[in-house]
């Protein structure tokens, strides 16, 4: 039966033949909360996303939403979303559509504040088969919108579109989010998980590898790495610099973490004008999570398995 | 519960294929109306030609207006439409009934405006007759309602106007739709075995008075039973993300 519990994923497991997409999910997300899951290229997003809204079994692990499992979940209506892939039927003009689909809903939006919310109200009398591709994400924002659901999940929802569209979209998004839904949203763009939600959920190579308040994942994945080589170099000293959080030295290699990469190596050279080979490697995700994965040994042991022999 | 904008709204969706006016309506019609229109007065099989020619017709028909929903599967299912159904309260059941629905409304469509050109070639048929053919053809349409399902898991939209023109006009052919092919033994035995023969024998069984033999109900039901069982196959393998 519906209790309050939102979403509970435990140990979540799935592979495509040899490709371990997901290799040990665990979630819980409250009611209300407005969570993104940020993750490089084949993370696993929406391999996750497929098992909590049922339409991937995932071959061990389960998935409860408030208190159900998914299908019932959704057969409640407590489920609407936006899947990363698909388009719209023909057939029907885009108000058609949205009415269709809201008409299977237990407390549907009404349909024209669907449409005006995700901005399809001016080609709602459009044939769906008519429109531009950020057209068509307008209109798939609004169909998930008119489940007018506990839980809206969206699945790298603004990629379709041009610089506006996502303004708006992210706009119609808190908006509906006010109202105390619950919202999980897959993207690659740490900038939109770090303007938008609440809490970020790092994936990488099928695994969480953080989860917390935005503003400390940020920290976590906004940090630079410089690495120098240093023979002799004093950790103490090193750790006094500037922008520098986090230092390692291996034999003549250094590795300093950076909150602020620049005020670092501006710090660094005149101290210790020895310093060559050096490099800095930019925030992007990938490096990011691959540095935080690093971190954490026992991944790479599961990642062992994930590459050996079967 | 009955989703009934949902049910309304496929409906109109059908109704606004073009394609689907042009094979299953408009096609057999005129095929009707010029080859009866020219031997009129001839008989086949014991059966005025203009009669026997209607049913073909009517099978023919109303096996489009019933694969056809499997096209518009497979066009949802490239589209990534079904998933997202499959994320809305709405039942697996209720996808497939309203798609057999409206498959059924088209055929009944066909059905109206091929006895009316029927009628106007001269058919004559009591009341009772025709409610008995009509009600065997409904039967008959079973196994090509769930063959649609199964064929919209199976083709891609590439593959698909060959796939269902092909199938519908072979299954048409081997049924006798155009007429019988051969009388030989072998071959008539065989064809009994086509759900298709028996969708176009309904005609006969309306001329005689009886229904059909004890043989029809079990080739339909057993063809039924496969393509049901095949169906549920396929759509439990098609998971898969596009
Ligand atoms: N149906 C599938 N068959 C084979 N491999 C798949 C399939 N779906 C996903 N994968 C693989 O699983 C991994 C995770 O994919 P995915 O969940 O789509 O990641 P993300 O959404 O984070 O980009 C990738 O390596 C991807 O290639
Ligand atoms: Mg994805």
């Amino acid at each position: 039966m519906r209790d309050n519990s939102g979403v509970i994923a435990e140990g979540l497991h799935k592979s495509f033949g040899p490709v371990k997409a997901v290799r040990g999910v665990d979630l819980n997300i409250s009611p209300g909360e407005v969570v993104a899951l940020l993750g490089p290229n084949g993370a696993g997003k929406t391999t996750t996303i497929d098992m909590i809204l049922g339409l991937g079994q995932p071959d061990a692990g389960r998935v409860t939403l408030w208190g159900m499992p998914p299908a019932e979940a959704v057969h409640a209506g407590i489920v609407g979303g936006m899947l990363q892939t698909g388009t719209l039927i023909g057939q029907l003009s885009v108000r058609e559509l949205v009415t269709m689909v809201g008409s299977l809903y237990p407390e549907p939006l009404p349909v024209e504040e669907a449409l005006s919310l995700s901005g399809a109200s001016e080609f709602a009398d459009r044939p769906t088969n008519k429109l531009s591709g950020g057209q068509t994400q307008r209109v798939r924002f609004a169909v998930a919108l008119v489940a007018n659901s506990d839980l809206l999940v969206l699945d790298e929802p603004t990629v379709a579109l041009d610089v506006e569209g996502r303004r708006d979209f992210w706009v119609a998004m808190r908006e509906f989010a006010t109202a105390g839904r619950t919202v999980l949203f897959a993207t690659h763009y740490l900038e939109e998980a770090d303007q938008f939600a609440d809490r970020i959920i790092l994936m990488a190579r099928g695994l969480i590898v953080a989860d917390g308040p935005t503003t400390e994942i940020k920290a976590k994945v906004g940090l630079r790495a410089v690495r120098a080589t240093l023979p002799g170099a004093d950790h103490g000293a090193l750790a006094t610099l500037s922008g520098v959080q986090t230092v390692e030295i291996h034999g003549d290699s250094i590795v300093l973490r950076c909150t602020n990469s620049d005020l670092a190596l501006r710090a660094l050279l005149p101290r210790f004008p020895e310093a060559r080979d050096i490099e800095v490697h930019g925030a992007g995700l990938e490096e990011a999570f691959l540095e935080l994965t690093e971190e954490r040994p026992e991944l790479d042991s599961v990642d062992d398995r994930a590459e050996g022999p079967q | 519960m009955i989703p009934t904008t949902y049910v309304r709204l496929e409906i109109l969706r059908t109704v606004r294929n073009r394609r689907f006016f042009i094979f299953s309506l408009v096609f057999p019609l005129v095929l009707y109306l010029a080859v009866v229109g020219a031997n009129r007065h001839t008989h086949v099989e014991g059966i005025p030609f203009s009669l026997y020619y209607l049913t073909g017709m009517v099978a023919f028909g109303t096996m489009i207006a019933q694969l056809s929903s499997g096209g518009r599967i497979a066009a949802e299912r490239t589209a990534g439409w079904t998933r997202q159904m499959r994320i809305t309260p709405l039942h697996t059941r209720a996808y497939f009934a309203t798609k057999v629905l409206t498959g059924y409304m088209m055929a009944a469509i066909s059905i109206v405006l091929l006895y009316a050109a029927g009628v106007s070639m001269g058919v004559h048929l009591s009341a009772p007759k025709w409610l008995m053919m009509t009600g065997l053809i409904l039967v008959g349409l079973i196994p090509f309602a769930v063959l649609g399902i199964l064929v919209g898991h199976l083709v891609t939209p590439d593959s698909l106007g060959p796939a269902l023109g092909g199938g519908n006009t072979l299954l048409s052919l081997v049924g006798g739709a155009f007429g019988p092919l051969s009388t030989g033994r072998v071959y008539t035995d065989v064809v009994k075995c086509v759900p298709s023969y028996w969708l176009v024998q309904a005609g006969k069984s309306a001329l005689t008075g009886n229904a059909w033999p004890i043989e029809a109900w079990i080739v339909v039901a057993v063809w039924t039973v496969i393509l049901i069982r095949l169906a549920a196959f396929v759509y439990g393998r098609d998971t898969a993300r596009v």
